[in-house]
């Protein structure tokens, strides 16, 4: 049993890292949003369900691929998380940390029941064309649609990178981050930073949504599960840190995978919690980053 | 003082009516909304003392009510112990894992948010444990005889569960009562204020927030053999659901947080509405954007809650706070 | 009563306070003076337990009290209070006091009582029933004051109580203090207003950059020529002219 499994380790380490770059994408716009707002969006796991829905109503009824909706998905998730944050969130909270995680509780439950009363409970899959063909490393089976998510997901936060690093709302967006006071005083519009960070931390979203479902299903408590996990890499990566993103993806990934062969299904869903509580409490400054 | 014995008289009227009041309804339908909202309430009240009074927001409180849930079931199932017993182990198996979170949690000093996310983390781990692990039925979960009688802590009416719940909720309100005019929940509130100023004012801050979590899980345990008994099945996802973490806090939040009735009066607002939003409309989801909504609306302009709504009006008409706009320039 | 040997503070590369030695005796009044960001705050916070010293020992009557919590030492009686403020802002006056005044007594009745008391000596009787949050900065000072008291100190340790007050208020204040100080309690406080530790403190040290540059009494220390460029490099001269 235990040989078993360790000849299938190499497979489940490579599927955790197929996994592990789309959540990295997901805990980027979890970090990136805590980096420069200094608040915990609860409502993450909510709104990427969201982004699985849009992407599979695209296929359903339009016959979009998921990897091309992308380019449609993503810029709406960042219009709609740039709103939310300018006529919602911002506005309703008045700068308190625990109103902030309130509000985005109440958002993240009307989202999963909204999904719930319009989508019903049922889980929804695509099946694309391609969807069963796979590389052969020897090994194991590879999907197509795993690898191209691996990818896709990895571009998608070297975009973002280099986004941050070279344009000019990029820089102010570090300033922001770096020095909220002294950002505001040469004159950057503060608040329009926050609403365009938000709007950017949703928009990886969108494209993770669309990167996930040809690999996964959706339903409206999709969410849930993704809550957890985004929090569990980005307190594992360090608060605001966007190597530690990646990174944390990437163990995240893989834990759950070589957990879910050596532990058994059920009980290898127990990594995600027990890193999260041991990392808060022995090391709450994550990995890579500098303070909580 | 006079105000104060007014008050006193109200409150006993209040509670003679609640009890006498199962003689006047006749139907099963009100006697069960009425039983909910006293349980939601009580489990609010849970919530209230460590987050209304001490200020410390948890967002994983129904691990509390799981795992009271599950001893007294599994010492009933497996041993045949008596819930009428198996409810005070119920207690301090909550009381227990409430040391253990708090310890340490507030021991490495997570506050605010942190703590939030640290007690849904520890409840999702007690939920893929209960789900792992064989006594307690795994994914199964635990089927519980119906055998009416006091020893079982089950009854054969509906109003033998009002009272139960009528009961716990009554010694919630006790509790939380006591806590308004000691010293210990003087230094709650103060720990929820200011922490630092607190600790140099004698208070030692984290024996406190950990007697505080302590209470609360001591009351969920409690909750725990309630529901077991009521209802007689038990599996992870009831046990550690993240529902009824949240609506511990929402009721609480709605009513007010750090008050007396906060979570009674927020229990009663929203189990209405709920009823009233299914009697019109009987989706899946409905009820819950509802009070989804709700939230967001009293964080935004409620932060008080209802109960800190009506007393602002109060305070109003008083007219006597002018002075309270002076000076506040200090940085 | 009060022993500061050797003590030293970094933070990463910066040493905040470095060999401090000072000594506060029953009875007295001791103030600790220099310019902004000299690590007079750092030292306090050091002496009563929100900060861990890197070197040095910290004897409260004879005992050492590092590595104590804040609640431990206020109970053994050395209690400070806040620079800024910090006021239970929910709360009444009187429920604030209150607060300090449980660190003695589990008896409501009797906590009140004594925050009543406490409020008579700082002047503050007829704000009892206000909300905190309320106060002016006057009001505010004095209620860091009447809690600190409200829990018996033996020591009051003070910071910058006077800052943000205009003259008459700090004439009030000190009047406040040196009551404070003749039933029996000993202070010892940081000020950045000259003029009022002039009058008030019998002893002195200047701190600078981290260091004590000099010491004794309050006319001595201001005509010494290391502490008057202190504050003249840090452009602290009108302070100066005023105390002198």
């Amino acid at each position: 049993m235990i040989s078993a499994s360790l000849s299938m380790l190499p497979a489940a380490i490579i599927n955790g890292l197929m996994y592990g770059a789309i959540y990295a994408l997901v805990a980027l716009g979890l970090t990136l949003i805590y980096g420069v707002l200094h608040i915990i969006n609860f409502a993450h796991g909510a709104m990427l369900m969201l982004a699985l829905y849009a992407a599979f109503f695209l296929f359903h009824l339009f016959n979009i691929d998921p990897y091309f909706s992308i380019l449609i998905v993503t810029p709406c998730a960042g219009i709609f998380g740039y709103m939310i944050y300018r006529y919602g969130i911002g506005p309703l909270a008045k700068g308190k940390d625990q109103n902030i995680l309130l509000i985005t509780l109440g958002l993240s439950i009307i989202i999963e029941n909204g999904a719930l009363f319009f989508f019903s409970g049922d889980q929804q899959t695509v099946n694309l064309s391609y969807g069963f063909e796979a590389f052969d490393l020897g090994f194991m089976y590879l999907s197509y649609p795993k690898v191209i998510s691996f990818f896709a997901a990895l571009l998608m936060c070297a975009i973002l990178w280099a986004a941050m690093s070279l344009t000019d709302m990029g820089r102010a967006i570090r300033a922001v981050a770096k020095e909220r006071q002294g950002a505001r005083l040469v004159g950057i519009n503060v608040e329009r930073i926050f609403a365009v960070t938000f709007g950017i931390g949703i928009a990886c979203l969108g494209a993770a949504g669309c990167m996930m479902l040809p690999i996964f299903y959706v339903d409206p408590y999709t969410g849930n599960i993704f809550v957890l996990v985004a929090f569990t890499i980005v307190v594992l990566g360090g608060m605001g840190s966007v190597v530690g993103a990646l990174v944390g993806g990437f163990i995240i990934g893989i834990t759950e995978s070589v957990g879910g062969l050596l532990l058994g299904e059920s009980l290898g869903q127990i990594g995600i919690s027990l890193i999260f509580i041991l990392i808060l409490i022995f090391r709450p400054t994550g990995l890579f980053g500098s303070k909580v | 003082m006079t105000n104060f014995r007014n008050h006193l008289y109200f409150l006993l009227l209040g509670a003679l009516a609640l009890i006498v009041l199962p003689y006047f309804i006749s139907s099963r339908f009100y006697i069960d909304v009425l039983t909910l909202i006293f349980f939601t309430a009580y489990l609010g009240q849970s919530w209230n003392i460590l987050g209304g009074y001490a200020g410390q927001f948890s967002f994983g409180g129904v691990m509390f009510f799981g795992t009271g849930a599950y001893v007294s079931s599994i010492l009933l199932t497996t041993f045949g112990f008596p819930p009428i017993f198996g409810i005070f182990l119920a207690i301090l198996g909550g009381a227990f894992l409430g040391l253990i979170v708090g310890y340490m949690s507030f021991r490495s000093g997570l506050k605010g948010s942190y703590f939030a996310l640290i007690t849904l983390a520890f409840a999702e781990l007690l939920r893929v444990l209960a789900n792992s692990v064989e006594f307690t039925g795994g994914g199964v979960g635990l089927f519980l005889t119906y055998a009416p009688g006091l020893s079982n802590l089950q009854f054969e009416s509906p109003v033998g569960f009002y009272y139960f719940a009528l009961i716990l909720m009554f010694i919630s309100i006790a509790i939380v009562y006591w806590l308004e005019s000691s010293r210990f929940g003087a230094q709650l509130v103060a720990i929820r204020e200011n922490e630092d100023a607190a600790e140099a004012l004698g208070i030692n801050t984290l024996k406190c927030k950990i007697y505080a979590i302590m209470i609360m899980g001591a009351m969920g345990g409690a909750a725990g053999t309630f529901y077991a008994q009521k209802y007689l099945y038990l599996d992870p996802p009831i046990a550690y659901s993240i529902h009824l973490s949240v609506e511990m806090l929402l009721v609480t939040i709605v009513g007010g947080m750090g008050t007396i009735f906060g979570p009674l009066v927020g229990a009663f607002v929203l189990h209405t509405v709920n009823e009233i939003a299914r009697h019109f409309i009987d989706t899946p989801g409905l009820s819950l954007i509802v009070y989804g909504l709700i939230l967001i609306i009293i964080i935004g302009y409620l932060p008080n809650g209802l109960i800190g709504a009506f007393k602002k009006k109060e305070k109003k008409s008083d007219s006597t706070s002018l002075d309270k706009k002076t000076s506040r320039g200090d940085s | 009563m009060l022993k500061v040997n050797n003590v030293t503070k970094r933070f990463g590369g910066l040493v905040a306070v470095s060999s401090v030695d000072l000594e506060v005796n029953e009875k007295e009044i001791v103030s600790l003076i220099g310019p902004n960001g000299a690590g007079k705050t750092t030292l306090f916070a050091m002496v009563a337990g929100f900060l861990k010293a890197d070197e040095g020992k910290v004897d409260f009557e004879n005992a050492s009290v590092l590595g104590m919590r804040p609640h431990q030492i206020c109970k053994l009686g050395m209690v400070r209070t806040f620079q800024i403020t910090q006021p239970f802002a929910g709360l009444t006056t009187l429920e604030n006091i209150m607060v300090g005044a449980y660190s003695n007594t589990s008896e409501t009745d009797l906590a009140r009582t004594k925050a009543e008391e406490v409020a008579e000596v700082v002047g503050m009787t007829s704000l009892l029933n206000q909300g905190a949050d309320g106060l002016t900065v006057a009001g505010r000072k004095r209620l860091e004051l009447a809690r600190a008291l409200a829990t018996d100190p033996k020591l009051l340790l003070l910071d910058e109580v006077m800052a943000g007050l205009n003259p008459t208020e700090i004439d009030d204040i000190v009047t406040v203090i040196k009551g404070i100080r003749d039933r029996g309690v000993t202070i010892f406080l940081i000020e950045h207003v000259m003029k009022a530790v002039m009058n008030l403190s019998d002893r002195t040290y200047v701190l600078n950059d981290g260091k004590l540059i000099a010491s004794g009494t309050p006319s001595s220390v201001a005509e010494d020529p290391q502490v008057i460029e202190a504050y003249l490099g840090h452009g602290a001269a009108e302070a100066m002219a005023e105390g002198a």
